[in-house]
């Protein structure tokens, strides 16, 4: 019963709270320091490069707002598909698994399209102190939507199995939930520490 | 039996005691000591040294103290039974409240400290900028536009305020006996004063780890009545002395033909490279090499001949001298007094 | 043993080669953690006993300066992330379980893959020896040193890809120690029950759970200012040196508790045990080292009082420091305590624990001494510093690890370490350690700077050194005495009892050494001292069941392929991308195996 822990069902635990539920919570208070430290590092090089382009002379809050919004509806469609998992409706929750890859893509794609113009525009890792806080932090942001979506993926790709999700389909879907959320929040701290405060 | 097993142990916290006070006793006398002041500010860092050292030697003895009594009074014996106590609520409250005060006691002079040996330096200082490089130290006198490497003069009585800087890696600016330490960063312009209270030559040492020749990067630091400065200073002002013995003649022409004009500086001549130290008065330095070698012609044509082999690391390559340049070039630079 | 053959997951999975290679067995895990430790502590032994023999006499003729550079660089990391901290997690791995009634760790295949990628991050720090150079730049590798310029050989190279792994080993085991202490606890046992070693533990898992990601974003940052151009740290550039210290240590002054506290939390198990009595002042203990924990997070700038923070900041950081000192006196006392009327029985394990009280002490007074920022600028980047270190570290960690080593080794193996050769050891040891140490507080004040390959003979250093080098011989000796003490044991027919010391906690419950599944009942607690309650209420376990028929989770060989693509990636980042993209391959194909392989 102890080792239960370990694999199948019928979780007992001390606290009642499945463990991988709560390894993921506490993975993600490191993460908090990870992106932690990559944001205050961001802000220790905010205004000291020595070189342009600047910020604001490069930065398109539009076009990042739409991203932004995307990213967050992805978050909309996540709540749909752990509602799905969790109710027994496999079909509603494929449907919203699959938006919210589709949206967690689009969101890397505007990502790959925003750093492919910084680069036209003369900005790479090299170029100053803001280009590589920069590039690094987002950077490791948009690895993190990548390993999201990924994980989405298996999870629907595992789903069209016949035994679908299995028995804990509402669990696994809800904690890759927790992830995606983790990382939409994220963003809205870079976004705005980022792109809308002003330099 | 039971006595001889105990007895050693008994002893230690004497013997230890025995040993500090004598180990420090002689620590003393080292001439990098750390409790040796000779300056206003190293006094106030050793007044507020001899407050911890006791406040520690007291917490250990302490500490050692009950460990050892309760070891010998508690050890097992036949018949006793250990009593089961869990805690103690008062005595809880007693040992927080103990150290707090110790500490108290502690943190209000150092904070004092602090801000005394941190603060502006005191009114009509002596400016010299010291620049780190691997491996060796510059020092430059803004005022009085003096250059010069390795040995820092300065007049007794009068506070120095040294600019700290580096051009490459982190180094630290440290004399024991007239300061503690702080960084020469990179890209970060640092600061320390202190006021010298006694003649003398003083050792010191990059204190931060700067990679393969740190250990050689050492410097001294000559605290000089102020007519012996002010000599210095002038000295120190003009051009080279041009060389009058024939072999120390040649020796400029190699100089002056060869590498060293690429990084050495000698005013009154062609060379004014700021790569390596400035040489114009080399002949007068009681050590080269950051302080490692005497300045004898012996030392000198050892490091012209493979400064990397007397010098790990050193940024001045081996240039492959011959003998006779080498002699020559000795000549010459023993004669830039 | 007393696992029926139902229970086995597979014919002949106990023995040989493959069996350790793919064990998920908590305790198999914490003897592989604990053996490859052992053999790292020796290697950075021998790095260090190279580094006083260099420095014995002055002008020392022993190592050339960039040899001597990157071991003690190579010693400390040795020493510090293949040494204590795995020699730590052996422990964890053995004893939280057990010491919560639980039958392994809330993910056994989890506890395999950060071992292995322990071992893949060690074997790559020590091939750093073979493959051009070792990293040279000190354990702590300041900024701007550690550049593509000023050091472009491959050693610092190898400085970032090594701890990011370990970095992740660590992570792993945290996160799982972290939830199997909070989750897999047996019933009755409350977290104010817990053993004072699992309290500790868990600090240690959320030090490392919080303080890893800082250093692993300073090495990223690093590792791209090397390889991806940018200028993070290089202030031509506009980047800052400081930052990375202030990273660094931000990591790395937690760093120095999650050193400490296994061993804390080892002694407060061996005091009561030997003294016959319980820990005097639990509560005050648990919160001391959870107050430790939290102010270790606001005391890292006291490593950089001579970068030139400023006034301010140095007065903030002086106290904060300071403070820390209240909460370790609390356990320091309580040790004192537990000590005071007891009826002490002096086994080898209660030399080292009551020693690790007096030898911390002294590494935490000098600690206290480095927090008045005036005297600290005297005695930065000097032996005394050293001696601070060694003394908190050899004195507190290593002398409590070993106090741990003879106080559950008759549990880990059904053997019994000689005590006689226990206390030669324990003698040497400390003999050892103070004749190396304690000299380095005079070197220290008499101005010696650490990390120096040779010294002027007219600087009075020679005495010391020598004395200190005579010391550093005879701890080689008492290790020596230790491993030949193992050797001869592990020759010998097991033959402890459950419970031979007289202890409070659960894993005394079950036999020596324990079966598969731990408990064959998994116990009921009642009080802190479960084992001394029981006794003393006459409370007796009940007896198995005679169909014993626990499921053990079954081996797994994907942790070790894991592992291995994850070492793929490192060295394709010090060698060639194309073999960190096959690592990445085999990872995502490792993982997903991992997820589909059925546990039941
Ligand atoms: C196990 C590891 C460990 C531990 C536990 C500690 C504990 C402490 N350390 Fe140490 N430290 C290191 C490992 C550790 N350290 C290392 C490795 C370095 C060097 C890093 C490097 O540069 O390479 C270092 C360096 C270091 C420095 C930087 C020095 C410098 O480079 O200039 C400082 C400065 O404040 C410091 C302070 C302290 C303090 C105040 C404690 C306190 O936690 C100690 C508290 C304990 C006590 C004080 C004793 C018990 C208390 C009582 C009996 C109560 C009464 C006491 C008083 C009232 C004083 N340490
Ligand atoms: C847990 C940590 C730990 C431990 C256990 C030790 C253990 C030892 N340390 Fe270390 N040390 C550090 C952590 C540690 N150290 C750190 C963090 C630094 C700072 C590095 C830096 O500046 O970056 C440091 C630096 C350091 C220095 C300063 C280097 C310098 O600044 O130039 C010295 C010098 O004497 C030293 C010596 C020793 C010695 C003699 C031991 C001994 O206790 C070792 C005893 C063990 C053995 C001897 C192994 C047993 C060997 C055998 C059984 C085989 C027998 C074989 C032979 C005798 C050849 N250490
Ligand atoms: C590539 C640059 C370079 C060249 C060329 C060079 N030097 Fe140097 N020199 C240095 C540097 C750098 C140092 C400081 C080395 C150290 O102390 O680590 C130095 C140090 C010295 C010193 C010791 C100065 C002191 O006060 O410690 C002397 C003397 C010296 N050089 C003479 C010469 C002569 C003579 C030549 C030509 C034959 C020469 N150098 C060529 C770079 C150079
Ligand atoms: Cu310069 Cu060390
Ligand atoms: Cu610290």
């Amino acid at each position: 019963m102890a080792a239960a822990g370990a694999h199948g069902v019928a979780h007992h635990s001390t606290t009642g709270i499945d463990n991988r539920k709560l390894l993921m919570w506490i993975f993600l208070a490191s993460e908090c320091l990870f992106f932690g430290s990559l944001i205050s590092t961001y802000l220790i090089f905010k205004g000291k490069s020595l070189v342009g382009p600047y910020p604001d002379e490069i930065l398109d809050i539009p076009v990042t707002s739409i991203s932004t919004f995307v990213l967050l509806m992805s978050s909309l469609a996540m709540v749909l598909a752990v509602y799905g998992a969790e109710h027994g409706r496999p079909r509603m929750m494929k449907l919203w698994l699959l938006v919210t890859i589709l949206l967690g893509l689009t969101f890397l794609g505007f990502q790959v399209y925003e750093f492919r113009t910084f680069g036209h525009e003369g900005l790479n890792l090299a170029t100053n102190q803001f280009g590589a806080s920069f590039f690094v932090l987002t950077g490791f942001h948009g690895t993190h939507v990548g390993v999201g979506v990924l994980i989405l993926a298996s999870l629907l790709l595992a789903s069209f199995r016949r035994s679908g999700l299995g028995r804990e389909a509402g669990f696994h879907v809800e904690i890759a939930g927790l992830y995606w959320h983790f990382v939409d929040i994220v963003w809205i701290v870079i976004f705005t520490l980022v792109y809308l405060i002003p330099q | 039996m039971r006595r001889f097993s105990i007895a050693p142990r008994r002893l230690i916290p004497l013997l230890l005691l025995l040993l500090l006070v004598v180990a420090l006793a002689t620590a003393c006398t080292d001439p990098m000591s750390t409790i040796d002041p000779k300056s206003d500010n190293t006094r106030r860092v050793q007044d507020l040294y001899v407050l911890v050292f006791w406040a520690a030697t007291i917490v250990f003895v302490g500490v050692m103290a009950a460990a050892l009594i309760f070891s010998f009074m508690y050890r097992e014996r036949p018949g006793r039974t250990a009593q089961q106590i869990h805690g103690n609520t008062r005595l809880e409250i007693v040992w927080t409240l103990i150290p707090v005060v110790i500490l108290a006691v502690i943190a209000v002079p150092t904070f004092d400290t602090v801000i005394k040996t941190t603060g502006d330096a005191p009114e009509g200082a002596l400016e010299v900028i010291a620049t780190g490089h691997q491996w060796w130290f510059e020092f430059e006198y803004p005022e009085l536009g003096v250059t010069t490497a390795n040995e820092m003069h300065v007049p007794v009585g009068r506070a120095v305020n040294v600019k700290l800087r580096s051009v490459d890696v982190i180094h630290s600016f440290w004399v024991p006996q007239l300061t503690g330490k702080t960084d020469m960063v990179p890209g970060h312009d640092n600061r320390l004063w202190f006021t010298p209270e006694v003649e003398g030559e003083f050792r010191a040492q990059c204190a931060e780890f700067c990679g393969t020749s740190h250990a050689n990067m050492r410097f001294r630091v000559f605290v000089r009545s102020q007519g012996d400065f002010e000599a210095w200073v002038a000295n120190q002002k003009k051009d080279r002395v041009a060389p009058t013995a024939d072999l120390a003649k040649q020796g400029e022409q190699v100089f002056l033909t060869g590498a060293c004009v690429g990084c050495h500086v000698v005013r009154g001549t062609a060379a004014a490279a700021r790569v390596g130290p400035e040489l114009t008065h080399v002949g007068e330095r009681t050590t080269i090499a950051s302080a490692l070698l005497d300045n004898t012609p012996e030392n000198m044509a050892r490091w012209l001949r493979n400064p990397p082999a007397a010098k790990p690391g050193s940024k001045m390559p081996n240039l492959n001298l011959t003998e006779d340049q080498i002699q020559k070039l000795v000549a010459y630079l023993e004669s830039l007094k | 043993m007393a696992t029926t053959a139902g229970t086995l997951p597979a014919v002949g999975a106990h023995s040989g080669l493959w069996s350790w290679l793919t064990t998920v067995d908590h305790k198999r895990i914490g003897a592989l953690y604990g053996v490859s430790a052992m053999a790292f502590f020796i290697m950075g032994g021998i790095e260090a006993i190279l580094i006083r023999t260099q420095l014995a006499v002055p002008n020392g003729t022993v190592l050339e300066a960039d040899r001597f550079n990157q071991l003690f660089t190579m010693h400390a990391l040795t020493m510090i992330f293949l040494g204590v901290m795995p020699l730590g997690a052996a422990f964890f791995n053995w004893f939280v379980p057990l010491q919560i009634g639980a039958r392994d760790v809330a993910f056994p295949r989890l506890n395999a893959l950060s071992y292995w990628v322990f071992i893949g991050g060690g074997l790559l720090f020590v091939s750093s020896f073979i493959f051009g150079g070792a990293p040279n730049a000190g354990w702590f590798a300041y900024a701007p040193l550690t550049s593509e310029r000023m050091s472009p050989g491959s050693g610092m190279d190898f400085y970032v890809v090594g701890l990011l792994m370990l970095g992740l080993s660590s992570l792993i085991a945290a996160l799982n120690f972290a939830v199997t202490i909070i989750n897999m606890r047996a019933p009755g046992m409350t977290m104010m029950r817990l053993p004072v070693f699992i309290w500790m533990t868990l600090v240690v898992a959320f030090l490392l759970i919080l303080s890893l990601p800082v250093l692993t974003v300073a090495l990223i940052q690093l590792l791209f200012d090397r390889s991806f151009t940018t200028h993070f740290f290089s202030p031509e550039e506009g980047g800052n040196p400081i930052l990375w210290q202030h990273l660094f240590w931000v990591f790395g002054h937690p760093e120095v508790y999650i050193l400490i506290l296994p061993s804390f939390g080892i002694i407060s198990e061996v005091l009561p045990v030997f003294s016959r009595k319980p820990l005097f002042g639990y509560a005050a203990v648990v919160f001391a080292g959870v107050s430790i924990a939290v102010l270790g997070f606001a005391v890292w700038s006291h490593h950089m009082f001579t970068t030139g923070l400023g006034t301010v900041p140095q007065i903030v950081f002086s106290a904060s420091t300071m403070a820390i000192a209240v909460p370790t006196g609390v356990k320091i006392f309580n040790w004192l305590g537990t000590l005071y009327g007891g009826n002490i029985r002096f086994t080898t394990a209660m030399y080292f624990a009551v020693s690790v009280i007096v030898l911390f002490t002294i590494g935490g007074v000098t600690g206290v001494m480095h927090a008045t920022v005036p005297v600290d600028t005297q005695q930065q980047d000097t032996y005394f510093i050293v001696a601070h270190l060694h003394y908190v570290l050899f004195g507190g960690s290593i002398m409590g690890i070993f106090s741990g080593v003879y106080y559950w080794f008759p549990k880990m193996t059904g053997r019994f370490l000689h005590e006689g050769l226990g206390k030669l050891h324990f003698w040497l040891f400390f003999i050892g350690m103070n004749l190396t140490f304690f000299p380095m507080h005079f070197l220290g004040v008499g101005g010696m700077p650490r990390r120096i390959y040779t010294y002027d003979a007219d600087l009075g250093f020679d005495t010391w050194n020598m004395v200190a080098t005579i010391g550093a011989y005879i701890i080689a000796v008492g290790m020596l005495a230790f491993l030949w003490n193992f050797v001869r044991t592990m020759r010998q027919a097991p033959s402890a009892p459950n419970d031979p010391w007289g202890g409070a906690t659960l894993e005394w419950a079950t036999s020596s050494p324990p079966p598969e599944h731990d408990f064959d009942v998994v116990p009921e607690v009642h009080d802190r001292d479960p084992l001394w309650y029981n006794r003393d209420h006459g409370v007796t376990t009940p007896a198995a069941p005679a169909h014993l028929h626990i499921h053990m989770p079954p081996p797994s060989y994907y942790p070790l392929v894991l592992g291995g693509a994850l070492l793929l990636m490192g060295i394709g980042v010090l060698s060639h991308l194309a073999v960190t993209a096959l690592g990445v391959v085999i990872a995502i194909y490792a993982v997903w195996a991992w997820t589909l392989e059925p546990t039941d």
